[in-house]
């Protein structure tokens, strides 16, 4: 009898240890929750993007294919906007400034483009200025191809680093076997360019025959989620993951990320798509969520607007529909907390210039996290 | 003498020890089994069965993400496929809501969801395939199989 709850005992043990994660895979819901959600701009589709201009207006992307400016509580849909593929996960994606906009005027943004002579779309990057509720010199500085009909995984998220140079993610185009390991191809990447869209010269793969030089780094899935750490610069991502397996990954240059070779998931169907979820020359995430959470959006919290949430980590979550706070000990996870619970699937989160924090919300629109006073 | 020639009772227990002999033999019984299948497949309509096969890359491209490996759905987030009393019984309202989208609340197995499905930007024969293999898996069966036709006279 003694002997069998020893035995227990070191099973109980020897389980806990085997999960790695025990401690951060578990989202705990605040007793008091610090802010109220007001709705600042309502009856959106699926607001994608965010970006906040110098005038104290923003732009929004819908997925559908428009850009709106939102001012002084009026909508107003921005013109000549490229026509947009939409299937799927494809539509309009991204949308950032450039950190020197209110000198250059640059707007970037993300989407799905039919632009080739193959079927189907792949993810394009473009930049454009805005006057008069319209872009104008529009340059489309990058069209990954070959364009196929699959429905899933485009990205993409766009994030200017410390030194200028602009870093865009694509996801792996459904397929997997195919795009995300070969850096030949497009797809499965995240790629880094001068701001008017050359290749460095100082890229990982430039020199290298056959490479797509744009490619920073590479066996990622579908990232859609892209950020400049506030303090040491560096751009971090999250991925979706497949049945399990979101990760956030800090993007190092030239590194393998390791999708589909290593993974913390599996397939939807429940078998398995690799026993391995390590492997030499390949990156390990500084976080994997299992179950998947469905992360879109990204931002750090820099402002003091917000008790004790300085430096933490906010995450949409599409499939559980929430916003997610992680706050961190250097790069580590060391706890989870739910927010906005039930409203919505969250689609992007950013701390405006204000400080304060807005999140994308699909079905509903964009809500402003005011502090209770 | 030929095994037709036998009476009935004869011919039951050749067969019988026939099976049971050859079932010694450990490859034989898989072969058979596998046989079996085969033929079983192939009872029903071939067409209905390429569409159903083109059907699930389908759904492994543009649904499985929110609908799940098994149509089971995310608990009140987003409705079950499988064994959906809604499916199984609004096959004109589910073709719209996949070629148009799908807003507002809905009740699925007695339970409320109110989500939203994006128009997916499917072809017509792309919606009659993955209806027909919404419609024909993890226990659902429908004989009447959705034809292209069927998808396109349906409108907003």
């Amino acid at each position: 009898m003694k002997k069998s709850i020893l035995y227990l005992y070191l099973f109980v043990v020897t389980l806990n240890y085997s999960c790695a994660q025990d401690a951060e895979n578990k989202v705990t819901t605040p007793e008091n929750i610090a802010f109220s959600a007001e709705l600042l701009i309502d009856e959106l589709q699926i607001p994608w993007g965010m970006a906040f201009l110098p005038d104290g207006s923003m732009l929004i992307t819908e997925k559908s294919g428009t850009i709106i400016n939102f001012k002084n509580g009026i909508k107003t849909t921005i013109s000549n906007v490229p026509a947009v593929y939409t299937r799927g996960q494809g539509g309009l994606l991204d949308i950032v400034l450039h950190p020197d906009y209110s000198n250059n005027g640059w707007i970037y943004f993300t989407y799905a483009s039919e632009d080739g002579d193959e079927k189907g779309g792949h993810t394009a990057l473009m930049r454009a200025k805005l006057k008069d509720g319209a872009l104008y010199d529009n340059e489309l500085l990058y069209k990954a191809g070959p364009n196929t009909t699959k429905g899933q995984h485009f990205g993409s998220r766009i994030v200017f680093d410390n030194d200028g140079y602009l870093y865009f993610s694509i996801g792996e185009r459904g397929a997997r076997d195919v795009n995300p390991q070969d850096i030949t191809k497009d797809g499965g990447k995240i790629y880094r360019l001068y701001d008017d869209g050359r290749i460095p010269e100082d890229n990982p793969f430039v020199g290298q025959e056959g490479a797509k030089t744009a490619v920073y780094s590479y066996g990622h899935r579908n990232p859609q989620g892209l950020v400049k750490h506030p303090e040491t610069g560096e751009i971090w991502d999250h991925e979706h993951g497949p049945k399990g397996g979101d990760e956030i990954n800090i993007v190092k240059k030239g590194a393998n990320y390791g999708w589909p070779l290593i993974t913390y998931g599996i397939n939807y169907s429940g078998t398995p798509i690799t026993d391995k979820t390590e492997m030499e020359g390949m990156e390990q995430p500084i976080h994997y969520w299992v179950p998947s959470i469905a992360p879109s959006g990204m931002a750090f919290v820099t402002s003091d607007k917000y008790q004790g949430w300085k430096g933490s980590l906010l995450v949409g979550s599409l499939s559980f529909q929430y916003l997610e706070r992680l706050t961190l000990n250097g790069n580590k996870v060391i706890n989870r907390e739910k927010l906005l619970s039930d409203m919505g699937r969250v689609r992007d989160v950013r701390q405006g210039p204000d400080g304060f924090i807005y999140v994308a919300i699909e079905g509903k629109g964009i809500y402003k996290l005011v502090p209770n006073s | 003498m030929a095994l037709f020639m036998l009476p009935l009772k004869e011919k039951v227990f050749i067969n019988l020890y026939l099976i049971l002999n050859l079932s010694m033999n450990k490859y034989i019984l898989p072969c058979f089994v596998g046989i079996f299948m085969i033929c079983n497949v192939h009872s029903q309509d071939p067409d209905l069965e390429a569409s159903i096969e083109r059907g699930s890359e389908i759904y492994t491209d543009f649904c499985v993400t929110c609908h799940k490996g098994n149509g089971e759905g995310v608990a009140f987030t987003y409705p079950p496929l499988a064994m959906s009393d809604y499916l199984m019984g609004n096959r004109e309202k589910s073709i719209r809501g996949i070629k148009y989208g799908q807003r507002g609340e809905l009740v699925v197995n007695g339970v409320t969801y109110n989500n939203i499905m994006d128009p997916l930007g499917l072809e017509d024969d792309e919606i009659a395939d993955v209806m027909n293999f919404i419609l024909n898996s993890w226990g659902n069966s429908s004989d009447e199989m959705v034809t292209v036709e069927e998808v396109t006279i349906i409108t907003d």
